[in-house]
């Protein structure tokens, strides 16, 4: 379960929505809790590296994935994962995002329709690199579990 | 501590720094020493060690994943002799993730 407020939730949304029509990313911080559970407390927006190519592909260089791992650790937070937009595609990922997936990561995939966003879903990559498994999405734990984000 | 020499046939001392998306597969162990005379051979080792990294780290044919990059101390092995490049005593292996996707398989 990916638990991310409403706020950062709009957040990915505006990016999709002002880099459309091209892909836009960038790399989420939280913490990695027990029970399959993350929370995201911030997000780290990157620029697309694919000049080539920005209207069905991202890239995050390793230099700009030094710099979300650097964020990261000032603010004491994990990097969880990363988000990218798919401009006039559905929210569910393509056999690219599974060829080039790290495990362990979750990937927020926003859909944005002629510059509007629709769709955020999340997945994280099988270990046996053969598919992608839906990552629950959140905006605030259970009442029961106490704190609200 | 014997003579440092590179290359050759000697192994030297090496660590192999594991980004956190592989961790769950070797015991949650953020580094790994092994012995290596070359970067090929310190992520084969690796890999023989923790057999699960295999398919993460490499192609179906043996090729390191073009989403991986693998650093010798604060260099790219691409721009060095690759898998081939040779290791010292005390070397740093990092393996660097990029991070690729797209909506569709149109191009490349």
């Amino acid at each position: 379960m990916l638990l991310l407020a409403r706020k950062l939730e709009q957040e990915i949304r505006d990016h999709g929505a002002k880099d459309y029509p091209h892909e836009c990313c960038g790399a989420m911080l939280g913490t990695d809790g027990e029970a399959a559970e993350r929370e995201v407390r911030a997000l780290f927006p990157l620029i697309n590296r694919r000049d080539d190519s920005p209207r069905n592909r991202f890239s995050i260089t390793p230099e700009d994935f030094r710099a979300a791992e650097r964020a990261a650790a000032e603010r004491g937070l994990d990097l969880l994962g990363w988000y990218h937009s798919h401009p006039d595609h559905p929210a569910r990922p393509s056999e690219f995002d599974r060829e080039h997936a790290w495990p362990w990561y979750s990937y927020v995939i926003v859909s944005v329709d002629g510059g509007v966003p629709k769709d955020l879903t999340s997945w994280q990559l099988e270990d046996d690199r053969s598919k992608f498994f839906p990552e629950e999405v959140v905006p605030e734990r259970a009442a029961s579990q106490g704190k609200q984000v | 501590m014997g003579l440092l020499q590179q290359g050759g046939n000697k192994r030297m001392a090496v660590k192999v720094m594991i980004p956190t998306p592989l961790r769950q597969f070797t015991g949650r162990q953020s580094s790994i020493e092994c012995n290596a005379a070359t970067v090929g051979e310190a992520l084969g080792s690796l890999t023989a060690t923790f057999s699960d990294l295999r398919r993460h780290l490499f192609t179906e044919e043996g090729k390191v994943r073009s989403f991986v990059n693998v650093y010798l101390n604060d260099e790219d092995i691409r721009f060095l002799n690759k898998e081939n490049t040779p290791t010292k005593d005390g070397d740093t292996i990092s393996i660097v993730p990029s991070i690729a996707g797209g909506s569709s398989c149109d191009g490349k």
